[in-house]
């Protein structure tokens, strides 16, 4: 090559590595800063909107101003202690199975790939078999069968906190050492109190996390309780019947013409949001720690 | 208060690995016994196979006797069984992580169901200083954790909760040998002052260190033990050229 | 034989004497603690640690408890097949394949009709388009400000940049999308409808494809958008994954050929973790395929098909989302149903493809495809 156009060259590669420079910088600004502008509207909105009635008060007739979403509160969280009742034991059962039992065997291989396929299932389809199985049947002796029902709910939710807790907990018992497993079997001590005692308590903080991170993600779904838990305007805790859950009393009201409601729906985002912030602010902490502090 | 070890035709494999080959011995009671050989040569694998924790690896296979006093334990006692009575401590002190220096030690009681707190309490006591740790962690047992010692510390804490469960027997693979001099010389005066209470079996690199705690010493290579006999007679008048050719550093 | 073999002394230690003398044991005020303990205390424990048994059983259930937990994974997934499958033989045996293309005519209006709840006439084909069309164009915006993002934190951003950035895309996966529905329906929408849409339609409405019939700012441009920004942080934390995992190595040997950051990355970072790229791009179409909330918030919920990307159009998970409680009929619901049973098929293999990809990667050594 000449020495012109190699001059030529080099400088268009000069000018090729600034631009894509440039337009990294333009790509990273563009989606960071809309993405900003969601949060603080979100919380600017909310916060204006937020007042103490909205934890205390349900929600009031429609043409009256006012009023709150205590009784979604209160509904979400039967909800999802129903959820984690199903899904946080299940869970870090298959994740001790994974890391202890199953390790490298196909059986885990293929559970593995099913809580990832399970994982991946939109929520709304969720719902639908839920209702297939829970809500649709009409059996007289089990109870929750039959009807919309807050359980029917609880059990959706719990459903698809099993893979995110499977995986972290399996993920995190890995990480203990295995000189910390052979010390526990060198004593006599039994394989069953062994994994309990000794290897989840290790991992405990890193699965905890887990469990923290799928509980955060299921209190903000909506799609699989259209039609399972349906919603409630009044107080309720009962199970067995339909009941109200706060992602879900923001879709009804977002989609509503009443400004009133409008402004609940915001103040139940920013109660929301709140809580996820707290949940990843809180996971990272612990991860950023050194989830195994002494272990290695 | 220790038994002998008795082993008959000893066969280790890992996997396609012949890694022991018809191996026999007579380890005495009351005494310390080290084992010696270079890298790879099996003497951490038949450690191993003396309280079966060779066979916790899937794909570990074992054959032959291996008698603990009277007890056959391959055919006439299950792996958990052995291991409460046959105590190892290993190469990399491994303290529990979340648990406190008294946890620790009684962990292998605790951890069995044993719930009388004052006599946990003295077995704890009694464990430390048997194992030359208790001055200096007497006043912390349950607030520090065991992870936040020093090397030698833990692994003397290590050596406490083998202790603690009262086994007839203690296997040491390399005790020693991730510590500081210091912390190795007083591992060593301890196994001198354990050795009348229990049967000691130890896993050693460093010659030297054979010489100086066990009466009797075995020379492993590639899977076979090439000889076995008081470690005075190992260590001056070797009857197999190999063990002379092992002492006198030509290899290993 | 050389009577001293080894440098060091050899004092054998037949007796304890010498080492023991070294350091003297403390005279124990209690008789029970010392070195040589009563032989009560030490068989008290022996005898307690014998009398514990073998614990096979326990064992034993307990390795069968966590088996069942795992299995129930299998058992769950399969259920919901089942459900599926079971619960749309009434559409299917009555359409059978037509039912994901075919067209029916509006007898008054002459117009395709697709959604007939009233006459139990239906067809999944406007809610395939709705939901591919929104995906994909969803992925169209998204995946180069993603990658773009990838890349100025991977390569470029400074370090105490790195973490606060990637924080907030933590927070941005996590948030709900009905919040995200919520927002696109106060915010976006209307500014979409006042300031972006008028100018597509005229510069851009000679394709056919910026229509400014729709004053109402929903349909599928509003869904695209929102769906991007929500696929978005999925695509850019996974594309980093696979970037990091490619070796140092290999930028090094780029870079000392003399080559440009730009190249660098080109050829030392982005060809080695094409492939995971791809499968993280596919990751992010199988989370907006599915995405339900705020997609139905926006769409606009029109069993319509229009070529126009400012139409009102529907979904898959929208008409579920919106007529699945309230459902005329049995064939209705099993209609619904079946279109829930495609989605199920569709995100899953999908998501199978997107992992098999981002594992080639980031399990394998980097894969330099042909």
């Amino acid at each position: 090559m000449s020495g012109d156009a190699f001059k030529l060259r080099s400088r268009m590669r000069g000018y090729t590595d600034h631009a894509v420079t440039a337009l990294s910088i333009l790509a990273t600004v563009l989606v960071v800063a809309p993405l900003v502008a969601i949060f603080a509207y979100l919380v600017f909105k909310g916060a204006s909107s937020l007042n103490l009635a909205f934890f205390t008060q349900i929600p009031k007739p429609v043409g009256e101003t006012g009023g709150g979403m205590a009784n979604a509160i209160l509904g979400s969280a039967l909800l999802l202690g129903v959820a984690s009742a199903i899904g946080i034991p299940i869970g870090i059962g298959g994740g001790i199975f994974l890391a202890e039992f199953g390790r490298g065997t196909r059986l885990a291989n293929a559970i593995r790939f099913t809580a990832d396929v399970l994982n991946g299932v939109p929520s709304i389809v969720m719902g639908v078999a839920v209702y297939a199985l829970i809500v649709q049947p009409k059996i007289s002796w089990l109870p929750f069968t039959g009807h919309f029902s807050g359980f029917s709910g609880g059990v959706a939710l719990g459903i698809m906190m099993i893979p995110t807790v499977c995986r972290t907990t399996e993920e995190m018992l890995l990480m203990v050492p295995h000189a910390v497993r052979e010390a526990a079997l060198g004593l006599g001590v039994p394989n069953w109190r062994s994994v309990l005692s000794i290897t989840v308590k290790t991992a405990s903080p890193g699965i905890i996390t887990g469990c923290m991170l799928a509980f955060a993600r299921v209190a903000g779904e909506t799609a699989p309780l259209i039609f399972t838990a349906l919603g409630n305007q009044f107080w309720s805790a009962n199970l067995n019947q339909p009941i109200a859950a706060l992602p879900l009393q923001i879709y009804v009201y977002a989609l509503s013409p009443y400004d009133d409601w409008h402004r609940l729906a915001w103040a139940g985002s920013l109660v929301l949001i709140v809580l996820i912030v707290l949940s990843v602010s809180l996971v990272r902490y612990v991860t950023s720690r050194g989830v195994l502090k002494g272990a290695s | 208060m220790g038994v002998g070890i008795e082993v008959l035709n000893l066969n280790a494999w890992y996997g396609t690995n012949h890694t022991l080959q018809d191996i026999n011995l007579n380890i005495p009671a009351n005494h310390a016994t080290a084992l010696i050989g270079p890298s790879g040569c099996g003497k951490s694998t038949f450690v191993r196979c003396l309280n079966r924790m060779h066979e916790t690896n899937p794909i570990a296979r074992v054959t032959g006797v291996v008698r603990i006093g009277e007890l056959d334990i391959y055919d006439d006692a299950k792996p958990v069984e052995i291991r409460r009575r046959v105590g190892m401590v290993f190469q990399r002190p491994n303290p529990f992580p979340t648990m406190s220096i008294y946890d620790n030690v009684a962990a292998g009681l605790k951890l069995n169901g044993y719930s009388n707190k004052r006599s946990l309490d003295e077995i704890v006591e009694r464990s430390l200083k048997n194992s030359a740790l208790w001055d200096e962690v007497k006043d912390d047992l349950k607030k520090k954790s065991g992870a936040s010692l020093s090397g030698g510390q833990q692994q003397r804490l290590c050596i406490a909760r083998a202790l603690a469960v009262d086994p007839e027997v203690l296997l040491m693979d390399e005790p020693a040998s991730a510590l500081d001099p210091v912390s190795t010389s007083k591992i060593e005066d301890l196994i001198f002052q354990l050795k009348s209470q229990y049967t000691i079996v130890i896993v050693t690199h460093n010659m030297q260190q054979a010489a100086r705690v066990a009466e009797k010493t075995g020379f492993f290579l590639n899977g076979r033990m090439v000889e076995f006999d008081s470690t005075h007679k190992i260590f001056t008048n070797p009857t197999d050229k190999r063990t002379e050719d092992y002492i006198t550093g030509r290899f290993g | 034989m050389p009577s001293s073999l080894i440098s060091v002394e050899v004092k054998v230690p037949d007796t304890p004497v010498s080492h023991a003398q070294r350091k003297p044991e403390p005279a124990s005020p209690r008789g029970k603690s010392g070195v040589n303990a009563s032989k009560e205390e030490q068989s008290a424990v022996r005898t307690f640690l014998l009398s514990r048994g073998n614990s096979a059983g326990a064992d034993r259930g307990f390795h069968w408890l966590m088996v069942l937990c795992a299995l129930s994974i299998f058992g769950i997934v399969g259920l919901i097949a089942f459900e599926l499958v079971l619960r749309s033989q009434l559409s299917w045996h009555q359409f059978g394949f037509k039912f994901f293309y075919q067209a029916f005519v509006d007898p008054d209006t002459h117009q395709p009709l697709f959604w007939d709840p009233v006459n139990a006439r239906f067809s999944a084909l406007p809610f395939i388009y709705g939901t591919l069309v929104s995906s994909f164009l969803a992925l169209l915006m998204a995946v180069p400000l993603a990658v773009g993002l990838a890349i100025f934190l991977t390569e470029m951003c400074p370090v105490w940049l790195r973490s606060p950035l990637a924080f907030l895309t933590e927070l941005l996966a996590a948030i709900p999308s009905v919040i995200y529905g919520l927002w696109a329906v106060f915010v976006l929408v209307p500014l979409l409808r006042t300031h972006v849409n008028p100018l597509l339609v005229a510069g851009l409405g000679w394709t056919g494809m910026f229509n400014g019939d729709n004053p109402t700012g929903l349909g599928f441009l509003s869904a695209g958008v929102i769906l991007a920004i929500m696929i978005l942080p999925i695509i850019s934390s996974l594309t980093r994954e696979v970037m990091t995992a490619v070796p140092h190595s290999q930028r090094e040997a780029v870079l000392a050929l003399g080559a440009t950051r730009w190249e660098m990355i080109r050829m030392g970072v982005l060809r080695n973790a094409r492939i995971g790229i791809v499968g993280s791009v596919i990751l992010g179409l199988g989370r907006a395929l599915g995405e339900t909330m705020a997609v139905a918030m926006v769409i606009g919920a029109t069993p319509e098909i229009h070529r126009s990307l400012l139409a009102n159009g529907s979904s898959m998970a929208t008409v579920i989302a919106n007529e699945y409680a309230e459902a005329v009929g049995d064939m209705h619901l099993s209609a619904l149903t079946e279109i829930g049973l495609a989605l199920f098929v569709m995100t899953i293999v999908v998501n199978a493809l997107a992992r098999l990809l981002i594992w080639m990667v980031t399990k394998g050594a980097p894969v330099q495809a042909a």
